[in-house]
């Protein structure tokens, strides 16, 4: 056992600690302290015993695995000569969002919403401004008219079906069964008598709501907005999970979760490598089913596909695709912004093969639409 | 639990009672052989470092790789005694920490009450013998902390995705300082901490402060070789030739992007029934009508059929030679 390691050695574990981070794995301060009394108890002695030390230790995630393996080859083969830092193959991808009223989306993100003792569908939308902004189509909205749409979705707020929790809460009907251990606590006070009898139910909790947006090209014109509206319904409340649908599936969870919009989206459009590109509808969600849907995240969860249905892929893999996701969720609603347009027919062949396995089909181009979204996703049942 | 195999005779158990000296990840590779799993070099040195760190293993996974088998081997073969807590969404603090006895506290209050004690000074001596040792229900966590002399016992903390966060935040809790507070009772703290398994099949992302206080190992479906050997030592009657066509024909299917690709648990099903069959060797038939053993999704198994199963099969022939 190597027990004591050479400051040379602490140094080149630093060194590849920071090359982790460089090539964009978190890793907190903790885990290289523990990382170093790892190499300590395994040794340097092989290769294989360094690599998995690390492994254990430094990564936490299955998708940093390949980035861990690559700055592990670089950096501890002599043979490739000096250790070299892995630069992330992101590709940076600016945004035009340069609003200047970010004090106003910021200062009010956290309402009151948690408190609400109804929790029925309740949409909260403070208007500001006009009821045409409202209604205008996000296509055809200036800059400023934009950047004003994107306030008001900002304080959307989607409170989500809910189902009954496991939890339990203090009810006051008698039909209820026995709170026993605060029926014990009023016995004690009642010379062992259990008079006053305390009852209690399951409470309610609201679903997961899970929101996939279609970033291809075709959406352009929509999807930074519906981005926006996806960033206000994380913030908004608990156990939201955003994916966004392109070439490739992209989770969109954790870059949406600063308060900051503009700094959420940035950071957003920095992971999504294939902004406007191509759509495989039918793959990408496939992916979505297999690596986090079906497993567990949509099952019994509302679940919302922001999309013009456009798909270059197979229709027949999108209908099944969606056959499946509809078995496991608890809704499918399916916002298109082209629905609004005159005389729409969903003609997309995709669109057309998922229709059946959709429980609601709304338009989603404007703010009004995407208060009829949110009044969909809250309904009961 | 009831002994298993003939490995593990009660006799063995009390000759073994001091925990095993661990000293290099090989030590763990043997030591979890010997006791039925069959570890590779990631998992060895994961459970290696959890064990001389005495840091919590988070194994991320498929269903069906032997997240949860980990934890059992390692009571098997450490001799401390294997406390699981299941998880599921609510799970609260009187499911997994402790609760109070309260049809007994109540039967306790009467009996009091008939001998005529409640009134007056008594009232404080009772409410004291009320909330004491004698009727406090021990959940796994506090079992786990509170676990008296002998080896540590192992605390298997199973699918911890499936609570909410809320509680994770309470695990991290007790993960960190290896202690319970009970407000009536005092602080319960572990002397030696239990070699604790936490097991997520990654529904959802566990939560970040939990990950930084776990080591962390990505669990994956053995390779080849290994399958065979799992097989071997997990279901010695199936002839050793059908075992290798069993793992070379579920290796091809994991590859054959299908919805819920087979793990260990249905490789050692399926090998078993057909073995039960009679089969010594694989063929297009018994494949046929054993499938749900190995698939449970009609899509999967459409997949398969629909890709040929005499192919699956003359392959997994030429494959497990």
């Amino acid at each position: 056992m190597a027990a004591e390691h050479v400051p040379t050695l602490d140094r080149a574990a630093v060194a590849f600690v920071r090359s982790l981070r460089a090539a964009g794995l978190r890793i907190p301060v903790g885990s290289a302290i523990t990382y170093l009394r790892a190499l300590g108890e395994v040794g340097v002695g092989t290769r294989s015993a360094t690599y998995w030390a690390g492994r254990a230790t430094l990564v936490r995630r299955p998708e940093d695995i390949d980035r861990y393996d690559e700055v592990f080859r670089a950096f501890w083969s002599a043979d490739e000569g000096a250790p070299s830092i892995v630069e992330p193959d992101t590709v940076q991808i600016a945004i035009a969002f340069d609003d200047a009223e970010d004090d106003d989306t910021d200062d009010d993100a956290d309402t009151d919403d948690d408190a609400e003792p109804f929790d029925g569908p309740v949409l909260q939308v403070r208007f500001s401004d006009t009821e045409t902004l409202r209604h205008k189509d996000f296509a055809r909205c200036s800059a400023a008219e934009l950047d004003e749409a994107r306030r008001l979705m900002a304080e959307l707020r989607l409170s989500g079906a809910t189902r009954a929790s496991r939890r339990w809460r203090a009810s006051h009907r008698s039909g209820d069964p026995l709170d026993l251990r605060r029926t014990v606590r009023h016995a004690l006070r009642s010379g062992g008598e259990p008079v006053r009898r305390v009852h209690r139910a399951h409470g309610e909790r609201n679903r997961r709501l899970v929101l996939l947006v279609d970033v291809s090209g075709s959406m352009e014109a929509y999807s930074r907005a519906l981005l926006r509206f996806v960033h206000a319904a994380i913030v908004g409340r608990t156990k939201v999970e955003a994916f966004a649908l392109g070439t490739r599936l992209t989770r969109l969870t954790r870059e949406l979760q600063s308060r900051d919009p503009d700094a959420a989206l940035t950071r957003a459009a920095d992971a999504v490598v294939d902004f406007s590109g191509g759509t495989r509808l039918g793959e990408t969600i496939r992916t979505f089913n297999d690596t986090w849907g079906v497993r567990g995240m949509a099952r019994g969860a509302v679940v919302v596909i922001l999309s013009d249905g456009w798909d270059r892929g197979s229709p027949e893999l999108l209908g099944t695709q969606m056959a499946r996701l509809h078995r496991v969720a608890h809704r499918v609603v399916w916002v298109n912004p082209l629905k609004a347009s005159d005389g729409y027919a969903p003609l997309a062949r995709g669109m057309a093969a998922a229709l059946p396995h959709v429980d609601a089909f709304i338009e989603g181009h404007s703010v009004a639409s995407l208060e009829e979204l949110a009044r969909v996703v809250s309904a009961p049942g | 639990m009831p002994p298993s195999g003939p490995g593990s005779s009660n006799l063995l158990a009390v000759t073994s009672a001091e925990p095993p000296v661990v000293t290099f990840v090989d030590d763990v590779v043997a030591g979890l052989e010997a006791n039925g799993y069959l570890p590779d070099e990631g998992l060895a040195t994961a459970v290696f470092l959890a064990l001389r760190l005495r840091r919590p293993l988070l194994l991320e996974g498929e269903a069906g790789v032997g997240k949860t088998e980990i934890a059992k081997t390692l009571a098997r073969w450490t001799g401390g005694s294997l406390i699981r807590l299941q998880c599921y969404e609510g799970i609260d603090v009187a499911q997994a920490v402790y609760e109070w006895d309260y049809a007994r506290q109540l039967l306790h209050l009467r009996t009091a009450e008939a001998v005529g004690r409640t009134s007056g000074s008594d009232e404080a001596v009772i409410e004291a013998e009320l909330y004491s040792p004698r009727f406090l229900v021990r959940r796994p966590l506090l079992a786990a902390v509170d676990h008296g002399a002998g080896p540590p016992p192992v605390l298997l903390v199973d699918e911890v995705d499936r609570a909410d966060d809320e509680f994770e935040a309470f695990l991290l809790e007790i993960l960190s300082d290896y202690s319970v507070t009970v407000p009536e009772l005092g602080t319960f703290t572990a002397e030696v901490p239990p070699v604790c398994v936490v097991t997520s099949n990654r529904t959802r992302d566990v939560h970040d402060a939990l990950k930084r206080r776990c080591l962390y190992h990505w669990v994956d479906h053995p390779d080849f070789e290994r399958e065979v050997r799992i097989i071997g030592l997990k279901a010695p009657e199936v002839p050793a030739a059908l075992a290798r066509q069993v793992a070379a024909a579920t290796e091809a299917m994991r590859s054959m992007g299908l919805y819920k690709p087979p793990g260990i648990a249905e490789t050692l099903d399926w090998a078993q029934s057909l073995t039960l069959l009679g089969a010594s060797t694989l063929d297009a038939r018994t494949v046929e009508a054993t499938l749900g053993t190995v698939l449970k999704y009609r899509e999967d198994q459409e997949r398969v059929r629909s890709s040929g199963v005499e192919a699956l099969v003359s392959e997994a022939l030429q494959r497990g030679r």
